[in-house]
Parts: C-alpha cells; structure tokens; sequence
C-alpha cells in the first residue's frame, strides 16, 4: 500500500486484495514519517479471523491524523498495537524507522476511560508526574514540566485536588496533560471524548488543537466521530470493518486555527464530511451509496 | 459543645448498659459478679495509680500489659509483612497462585487455636511460641484479602502503567500496591481482632506472664474483681487498638473514601 503524498488523495479502492503487503521491497516511506504502519494483521488469541487485515498509513512529523471507521472495526485495537500494549509482527509498525517491539519509549497514550486510567490515589500532579520518574528528570525539572503542563490544559489551579473530585472533561484535560508531560514522539488518543457532554467535547478538541499549536506534538486519533475527525485532522484515514483496512486517506485541507462554528460552515467541511460520512456507512456495510465519490471536496492544497 | 452532644449520644448505649449492670449487680450481691464500680476501682488501683512521673501507670502496666501488646504487635506486624508479600506474589503471579490456592483455602481452615499444643511441643512456653501462633493465626485474612485485591486491579490501571513504561518494582509498590488497599486494610481489621484473641488464648495456655495470665491467675484465687479487671481492659484494649487502625486506615484511603463516596462517573 502506497503511502499517500501530501495532498495527493489515494483512491477508495475498498478492501482490494493490492493492499495485502507486497512481497516485493515496499516503497521506501517518506522520509519525515514518525509511525509507519505497514501491512498490519492482528488477531485476538489466535483465532483464525483476524480484526486488523493489511491496514497500512503513515503519520508524519508534526501531522494530526485521525482514524475514522464503524464502531466496531477494530480503531481500539489499532492504538493497542501501535501503542505496542498489544504484541504485533516485526516490521507491522515501526516508529522513527525502528521496529515496535513492546511499548516504545516515546509514545503517550490518552485512553477513552479517563476515569479509570487516572490513578484515584494521586493528587492531580502527581498523576501528571507518574510516568516522568524514568525520564532521568532533576526534581525541579519535573515541576516544571508537571505546571507547564497543567497550564497547557488550564487546570494548575486544580493540581492538589484528586482526579474523582474533577469533572469528566476536567479527568481527561488531566490525561492530556499527563501524555503531554511526558514528552513524547507520538500521541496515541483512544477515542479520548467518547464518554463526555457535547459541550465538553467541542472545548476537548480545541484543547487538542491548542496543544497541538503550542508544542508541535504529532497526534493519532481515533475516533468514530466523523465531524470530529474531519474538524481535527490534518487528514483522515477512513477503515473498513471486518477486518480493519484502510478504506480512504483524505487530506483535509480546511484553515487554521479552526473554530467550532466558523469551520464547521465552511463548504469544504460539509464536502469532506459528507465524503467521509458517506465511506464510513460503506464501511459499516450500510446502505451503499453508489457514488461515494472520494475526492470531491475540491482540490486539495499541498 | 456539639460534639460533646455527639460524643454523649455516640456513647449513651454504654453508658446505659453500664448502668443497668451497676444496678443489677448492687441488688443481685453476686460474688462473682461485682458492682461494675468495684471493677473500675479495681482496675484504676492495679494500672492507673502509679506516679505522676510515669503517666500514672503502675508497674504491673509493665510487667502484664505490656509484654502482652509487645508480643501482639510482634505477632500481628510479622503477619502483616508475610500476608502481604505472599499475597502480592500469589496474587500476581498466575501459575503460583494455581499450585498454592487450594492449600492456603486448607490451612486456613483450621481453627488457629488448635495450633497450641503443637507450638507449645515446639518452641516451648515462651515469647517466642506466642508471637508464632499470633502471627501464623491471623496471617490468613492478609493473605487472602491480599490476594484477592492483587488480583483484582482495574485492567485500564495496568495498561496505564505499560503505556508509559512503568518499571517492575514501581508498578508494585506504586500501582498494585495503593490499588489493593482497601481489600488489605479490610484483612488487617479481622486480623487484629483474631490476634488479640489469640493473644489471650496463648497467655492462658502457656502462663508465665501478660493479661491472660492475669485473669487466669485471678480466675484461681478467686480474686474476682482482678479477674473483671483483666477482662474490662481487654476490651479497652481491644477498642483502642482497632480505632488506631482504623484512623490509620482513614489517613492511608482518604483517596478511597473519596473516590467511592462520589459514585462512578
């Protein structure tokens, strides 16, 4: 599976059997890719049919990528494994050019269960400051990156509170801030909003945005969200179900900084959500629209 | 002085039961069983008249209370370390815990005093005999309760402490650890209250010293109210020493009381 150039859209050949990994040399990755998943295959406790199937893309430095599929088709299981919580084959996914074996070191994960992922023992900075013990930090150091953090997602006025005496978006700006603390490569977010109030969601995805503005993080996001996607994505990568392969790769070329209402009324995000709302109900295997034209929503900028 | 209302309304049920025993006691004129004053005088004479310059406390505190909370605390802390470092290992490691259930599920089974005559063949009537049994005798609920909070700590905690490369040790002492508090605390609360009945049971069994030995000791003279007065601090002890856990407890799971008493989210 080619990776796709910048503004260049790959066609939605479906689940084609080209996707499965060439036996040839694979072409070379972009050079500025930081996660290069290739050919991915992945099946739960050796059972025969697997979730993931061939699923390849790439992440670039700096880039926001969200992956967008049916509920279902896998999204979880791909972060697992990118994450490297769940084992996978040499050469499925490589970070920075070298193989994932177990968790590397430079990825931070923001799960979906804020409120269980969050250690109801520590005060909120401490819970910031649990994963930066094996940085090799000096005391001071870590300090500051534990404020600097919780400044980044505006909650140091709560930093001696304990996380259950927070709201759920509170919990999950406290996740962010933890994987943001940590420094990493890559952020992995596991359908980080899918368990808050609209509103809360709306200001969680500028947070990301904010973020992702302030400290050039590069971000992989799942999501089953498809306005979500589209709002936050640099681009999208749409799977199938059944298993999990990679449907469509649509850049979204929309303006930053995007805002909740401004970008949502501007053509191209209607256009590029309809065409990823339209591959997604495919995906499910919804009623298929014939002319899920991919590459509709004009041209994209480079 | 409302909580001094409190304190009277939270006690007022002792208070009138000690009462009633009072009046009974005077009418009934039972040798055996004394005015509850006498017993309190009593006890204020044997462990509460001593000089000022030693908290009052009588030098039979010394020689009988104290040897008895020394080998309490011997027996309940050795308990504690075994129950809980057994407990984690069992609880965390799968294959170990399939081999070792069954028996723990056994041995636990038998009732802790049944193990006095074969200490006593053992290792004597000494110190050391009591603080075995006491620790052997209590380390069950510990164990168990370690086990099972080991066993039991939420997946997405785990997943947590991989994701960001937790270490072996810390994810021991800094995630299964403080996840499985409250199912330890729970065990230390039983185990407290078997240790000091085992305690008892061991100073009355093998005498040569402590409250049990005491009362026994009383029992045989027909001192009864010594007899009585053994038996009161006992349950003073008893009260003291679990409110100190329990108070230790509420310092150590704030954060659980906390989290729970706000309901999942």
């Amino acid at each position: 599976m080619m990776a796709t150039e910048p503004g260049q859209r790959s066609p939605a050949s479906g689940p084609a059997a080209g996707d499965a990994p060439a036996p040839t040399t694979p072409p070379a990755p972009p050079t500025d890719a930081i996660l290069e998943v290739r050919g991915l295959r992945h099946a739960y406790g050796g059972s025969a049919e697997p979730v993931i199937d061939g699923l390849s893309f790439v992440v670039r430095q700096a880039e926001l990528v969200c992956v967008v599929g049916p509920s279902g088709c896998g999204k979880t299981t791909l972060i697992r494994c990118v994450s490297g919580l769940r084992p996978t084959e040499p050469g499925m996914i490589r970070l920075d050019g070298v193989d994932v074996r177990g968790v590397p070191d430079d990825t931070a994960v923001v799960f979906q269960d804020y409120g269980r992922s969050l250690f109801p023992w520590l005060r909120v900075a401490a819970n910031v400051d649990f994963p930066l013990s094996r940085r090799g930090l000096s005391r001071p150091e870590r300090r500051r990156r534990v404020g600097e953090s919780l400044a980044a997602v505006g909650l140091e006025h709560v930093a001696d509170r304990y996380p259950w005496q927070l709201s759920g978006g509170m919990q999950q700006r406290v996740a962010i801030a933890r994987a943001l603390a940590y420094g990493p490569r890559l952020m992995l977010l596991d359908e980080p909003f899918a368990s808050v109030d609209a509103q809360t969601r709306a200001d969680l995805e500028d947070l990301v945005l904010q973020v992702r503005a302030d400290f050039g993080v590069t971000i992989l996001l799942v999501t089953h969200d498809i306005d979500e996607s589209v709002y936050l994505a640099d681009r999208v990568v749409v799977l199938s179900r059944g298993p999990a392969r990679v449907l469509a790769e649509i850049p979204v070329d929309l303006p930053h900084p995007r805002d909740q209402i401004a970008t949502k009324e501007l053509d191209a995000f209607v256009h590029l959500r309809g065409e990823v709302g339209r591959l997604v109900r495919r995906a499910a295997g919804g009623s298929a629209v014939p002319g899920a034209t991919v590459g509709a929503a004009g041209p994209a900028a480079g | 002085m409302r909580g001094f209302g409190r304190l009277v309304e939270r006690w007022a049920v002792v208070l009138a039961v000690g009462a009633v025993w009072q009046l009974v006691t005077v009418r009934a004129d039972e040798v055996f069983f004394p005015p509850l004053s006498d017993i309190l005088v009593r006890a204020r004479d044997n462990w509460l008249s001593g000089p000022a310059s030693s908290l009052f406390l009588t030098p039979a505190v010394g020689a009988d209370v104290a040897p008895s909370l020394g080998r309490l605390a011997a027996g309940w802390l050795l308990a504690v370390v075994a129950g809980v470092g057994l407990g984690m290992a069992i609880g965390l490691i799968r294959d170990l815990g399939d081999y070792v259930d069954p028996l723990v599920e056994f041995v636990r089974a038998i009732p802790p005093p049944a193990l006095v005559p074969p200490f006593l063949v053992v290792l004597g009537i000494g110190t050391r005999m009591k603080v075995v049994l006491i620790a052997v005798g209590v380390v069950w609920p510990i164990l168990l309760n370690t086990i099972d909070g080991a066993r039991s700590v939420d997946q997405a905690a785990l997943d947590t402490g991989r994701a960001f490369r937790t270490g072996r040790v810390r994810r021991l002492t800094h995630i299964v650890l403080p996840a499985a508090a409250p199912k330890i605390f729970a065990g230390l609360r039983v185990s407290l209250s078997i240790a000091l009945i085992l305690m008892v049971i061991s100073e009355m069994v093998a005498a040569n010293g402590g409250i049990g030995f005491t009362i026994v000791t009383a029992q045989r003279s027909f001192a009864i109210l010594d007899m009585w007065a053994g038996i009161l601090l006992l349950g003073i002890l008893g009260y003291l020493l679990n409110t100190l856990l329990l108070v230790v407890e509420g310092r150590v799971l704030a954060w659980h009381r906390g989290a729970r008493g706000r309901g999942e989210p």
